[in-house]
């Protein structure tokens, strides 16, 4: 029973085995295998949501690892199939998404959001800086008389400066 | 001023608010595709029902129509179909795109099931559905006379998605190519 047991468990971490997709490509060089993976992992798969081409088991990740060795082949430069896929796909497809009208908020948000919060900070210590100085920590005369009377009060043990 | 400045981050909030709240409702596994205004890709493939004919996009073009990505493999399909049948009695020109298939089960598919499809081209390889950007069967373009793609539509077509969001388009076509 344990012996069966353990074979179970181990079954399990044979088919339980990273997902990661396996396909057989040869390039002629490894330049061009370097590139391949290059641009599988910057390559977004259009049908999971956040797995790039290259991580992903789906079949349309398969078919366009397919078609990226086959341009790959061809001799095309990395841009011409990053444009051949975002004109089919559009930008979706892109982790690094161009600056656009559609995209300028998610480019510039944080960075307007970072700027207005540095200029609430700036005018909050500006003025605080212009009220703090009229209310300065010095004792006026009569303060000070009335400070020592009381020291004087709570504890007659206190030497008191002259 | 000094009012202004107390009600500006609830202003921001509500404003950031009422961003994040949308989000909650938009699927983000609905993409809008790259090809819209664009002329359907050229092709020339087999027809499902008749091998030795190829198809072009010129075959497709002169009419309004919705050009309907599927395959026997793909359950949604199936679930998809009854509708485009109706929606073929109701007069709606519809194309078809078998997608990655078996010849033998989608033929076998259009007997049993009824063929709403005025053509089918056979994209076996899914060179066509590359083309289209298609990432999943089922998915409905639209185009109009001139082939130019004017919308599309990932997922089953049901009654009310029909009615509701893509009768609209359909008819807008159709009024646009009868002056």
């Amino acid at each position: 029973m344990k012996r069966l047991i353990a074979l179970i468990v181990l079954a399990l971490g044979v088919f339980g085995t990273s997902h990661a997709a396996i396909d057989t490509f040869e390039f002629p060089n490894d330049s061009q295998r370097q590139r391949f993976q290059d641009l599988t992992s910057v390559l977004r798969c259009p049908k999971c949501q956040n797995q790039n081409i290259a991580e992903s088991s789906s079949p349309i990740a398969h078919d366009l690892r397919g078609e990226i060795h086959r341009m790959l082949g061809e001799g095309r430069n990395d841009q011409k199939i990053i444009d051949f896929m975002v004109a089919r796909y559009g930008d979706f497809v892109l982790y690094d998404p161009p600056l656009s009208a559609r995209t300028v908020l998610l480019w510039l948000g944080p960075a307007a959001l970072l700027l207005v919060g540095g200029a609430v900070v700036a005018s909050i210590v500006a003025r605080r800086r212009r009220s703090i100085p009229a209310a300065s920590n010095a004792l006026s005369d009569a303060e000070r008389h009335s400070l020592a009377g009381l020291l004087r009060n709570a504890d007659p043990s206190i030497e008191q400066e002259p | 001023m000094r009012r202004l400045l107390l009600v500006l981050p609830l202003a921001l909030f509500l404003f950031i608010a009422v961003l994040l709240y949308r989000g909650l409702f938009l699927d983000p596994a609905r993409l809008p595709s790259a090809l819209i205004g664009k002329p359907f890709p050229a092709f020339a493939l087999p027809a499902l029902d008749d091998p030795s004919r190829m198809l072009t996009r010129e075959d497709i073009k002169g009419r309004p129509a919705l050009v309907n990505i599927w395959a026997t493999w793909c359950p949604s399909c199936r679930q998809e179909h009854p509708v485009l049948t109706d929606l073929a009695d109701a007069g709606v020109v519809i194309y078809g795109v078998n997608y990655k298939d078996d010849r033998g089960a989608a033929q076998r598919w259009l007997r049993n099931l009824h063929n709403p499809y005025k053509l089918n081209i056979e994209d076996a390889a899914g060179a066509l559905g590359l083309d289209l950007g298609v990432y999943g069967a089922p998915e409905t373009f639209f185009i109009d006379a001139q082939g130019i793609i004017r919308g599309k539509y990932v997922g089953i077509i049901d009654q009310r998605v029909w009615r509701e969001e893509l009768a609209p388009i359909y008819d807008k076509l159709l009024r646009k190519a009868a002056p």
